[in-house]
């Protein structure tokens, strides 16, 4: 089960409860229940965590199933999540699993949306690839495996797409402070004796 | 922030500012030595893919990052057997600056003006994809003007977007005059963001003054204006440039994720304006422009009928554009009125408040939202710990995923296409480096 309550610091000072009486009335949309409920008839064996926020549905996956329920949304009679939006990490060093790749899948043919969420621990910083399924995630994985330095199983070129091949460290990790680099191409002042030469 | 398992001196190895001088001499080096091995890293992977050992036929070579028609610093390494491409590879992360690290630094409000920085030519659009994301986390409504205004803003912003990107495009092909044409529209369009932000370029508005009297001479004129574009590029020389070239079919589209007009040009319908629709667009009649083939040409032929489809969705905003306030009025999250702070303790308390810490999203949410910008679709996805800064916050760029697709368009096609076609996909680097 996820960790809701975060150790770390929490808001400064007191918070003013939000006012969501004037909001829009979300609504989950029915596709995305029923996708979910397909997903627990065909695999049995898992349990899926499903969070519910405004129109959003997101559903936890174990990580080893990952492919597999990626393969069935894609392809399943009435699912066809063909369409990857979007895949992104995200990095909670408080909770045990520590990490999370967040799938934003999208159907074009129904035109709902789903999010699926994997979870994955620090000392075993890996995920399968979602590469066969959906071709997309190639250069989405790469770039979590550069901002967050989660691998992924199966990935063709699994390389750093937006640092330097060299680079150290993962700059999106939370414990990765905003510092300063020492910039290329700056003319640092020489203190020169001019009467030398 | 938190403890770090990992060890410190490692991460911060890059950023550490207790260096002594030779240290970070050193560092720079090393540094630049990085950027000679990422050259040399994706020569040799292209070299031992493909190459059979003495093969001298075919010849790699660099196009950018300082070229004119990549449209920024986007390096392509191309493998070119006579002048066909046989091989290409897109190595990005020039104009990379960590801005959704930047943006998880800031609070709320203050992260909208980094958002300008992504995709330049579209900077409202980006401002509303944003703060659609951040009100959806917050619950908050926002009144009809206001939605109305946004839809008129943004639809100036993809009419803007679309002529630089016509303008060079046409430029690159060799046909100069259209870039002066989309200029001088564009440049209306500048004057218009001016007044109602005070920026040309980057520009956060909040509420707009005098805009509708420079809005509406440019409305009259638009419609002509975009069938001289269509009547001078209606010529031999563009057609054989662009017709029958880049054509990708649906099914290799829709794997890739390719979204906005490169999308609709091979016949994907698929508009978020039109398919999941925000800020009132379900309140206005316009069509989404399909083509068939998939080429540059219907590339173009998209984009140009969706510029009137702008101006016509302006035309009808403005002419239903309702009376009333222009922002949430929950005083939790929108600033109180300037007049009200000098009689009302209550709103002086407030806007306090919402200066000095901002707001709390609820704690652990998330939301995935998404506009249709020019280039595709824009997406943010932001998590909230409770805290008055984005969790996380992280920019689905449609130039990012559609760049993805360009070595599929450009194998087997001569080299003077390629320009044709890396300008067809309409990129902006700061979208796809962040």
């Amino acid at each position: 089960m996820i960790s809701d309550q975060i150790t770390g610091p929490g808001p400064t000072m007191g918070t003013v409860p939000i006012n969501s009486s004037g909001a829009a009335n979300y609504v989950i949309p029915a596709q995305a229940e029923a996708a979910l409920e397909k997903l627990t008839a065909q695999f049995p064996e898992i349990f899926f965590e499903a969070r519910r926020f405004r129109d959003e549905l997101t559903v936890y996956v174990p990580r080893e199933n990952i492919v597999a329920v990626a393969q069935f949304l894609r392809d399943g009679e009435g699912l066809n999540y063909n369409y990857l939006a979007d895949l992104t990490g995200n990095d909670w060093p408080d909770r045990d699993p520590r990490f999370e790749v967040i799938y934003q899948l999208y159907s074009l043919d129904h035109h709902t949306r789903l999010r699926l969420k994997v979870r994955v621990p620090e000392n075993d910083c890996t995920c399968p690839s979602v590469t066969n399924v959906w071709g997309t995630s190639n250069w989405h994985e790469r770039e979590v495996f550069d901002m967050f330095g989660i691998t992924f199983d199966g990935h063709p070129d699994l390389r750093r797409i937006l640092m330097p091949v060299e680079w150290e460290g993962h700059p999106l990790r939370q414990d990765y402070a905003i510092g300063w680099e020492e910039p290329e191409f700056t003319v640092r002042k020489v203190h020169r004796d001019y009467a030398k030469g | 922030m938190s403890t770090s398992t990992q060890d410190p001196k490692k991460i911060y190895d890059n950023i550490r500012s207790d260096m002594a001088p030779v240290e970070a001499m050193m560092k720079r080096n090393a540094m630049a030595a990085a950027s000679t091995l990422t050259d040399r890293v994706t020569l040799e992977r292209l070299v031992e893919d493909d190459h059979a050992p003495g093969d001298s036929e075919r010849m790699i070579i660099n196009m950018g990052p300082q070229h004119p028609s990549t449209h920024g610093v986007l390096r392509l390494v191309l493998e070119l057997d006579g002048e066909t491409v046989t091989k290409a590879e897109p190595v990005i992360g020039y104009l990379h600056t960590g801005m959704e690290k930047t943006m998880q630094s800031k609070s709320y409000q203050q992260a909208i003006v980094v958002t300008d920085r992504f995709d330049y030519t579209n900077v409202m659009g980006n401002n509303l994809a944003y703060c659609l994301a951040v009100e959806k986390l917050l619950g908050a409504e926002i009144p009809e003007r206001a939605q109305a205004l946004r839809v008129i803003v943004t639809e100036l912003g993809r009419l803007s977007a679309h002529m630089v990107w016509l303008g060079t495009h046409a430029l690159d092909l060799g046909a100069m005059t259209v870039y002066f044409y989309c200029f001088r529209e564009r440049e209306m369009i500048m004057d218009m963001f001016d007044v109602i932000c005070g920026a040309r370029l980057t520009a956060s508005y909040d509420a707009p003054p005098e805009f509708f009297s420079l809005l509406k001479p440019f409305l009259e004129i638009i419609d002509e204006r975009i069938d001289e574009y269509d009547y001078v590029l209606n010529n031999e020389i563009f057609k054989n440039r662009t017709q029958g070239i880049g054509a990708l079919s649906k099914e290799e589209l829709i794997d890739m994720a390719v979204s906005g007009p490169v999308a609709r040009a091979a016949g994907i319908n698929y508009d978020v304006r039109k398919a999941n629709p925000y800020s009132g667009y379900e309140k206005y009649d316009f069509d989404v422009p399909l083509g068939t083939n998939g080429d540059v040409y219907d590339r173009y032929l998209v984009r140009v009928e969706e510029m009137r489809q702008s101006a016509r969705i302006v035309r009808q905003a403005l002419k239903t554009l309702p009376e009333g306030p222009i922002k949430c009025l929950d005083r939790n999250i929108s600033l109180p009125p300037r007049e009200e702070l000098a009689t009302s303790m209550e709103a002086v308390i407030y806007h306090f408040k919402l200066v000095t810490e901002g707001f709390h999203p609820p704690k652990n949410q998330e939301v995935y939202v998404t506009c249709e910008a020019p280039k595709g679709e824009i997406g943010f996805y932001i998590a909230s710990d409770g805290g008055n800064k984005p969790y996380r916050c992280h920019l689905r760029g449609p130039s990012f995923v559609n760049l993805q697709s360009l070595p599929k368009m450009l194998e087997g096609r001569m080299l003077s296409d390629a320009v044709a076609i890396i300008g067809s996909i309409d990129i902006v680097l700061g979208e796809v480096d962040r």
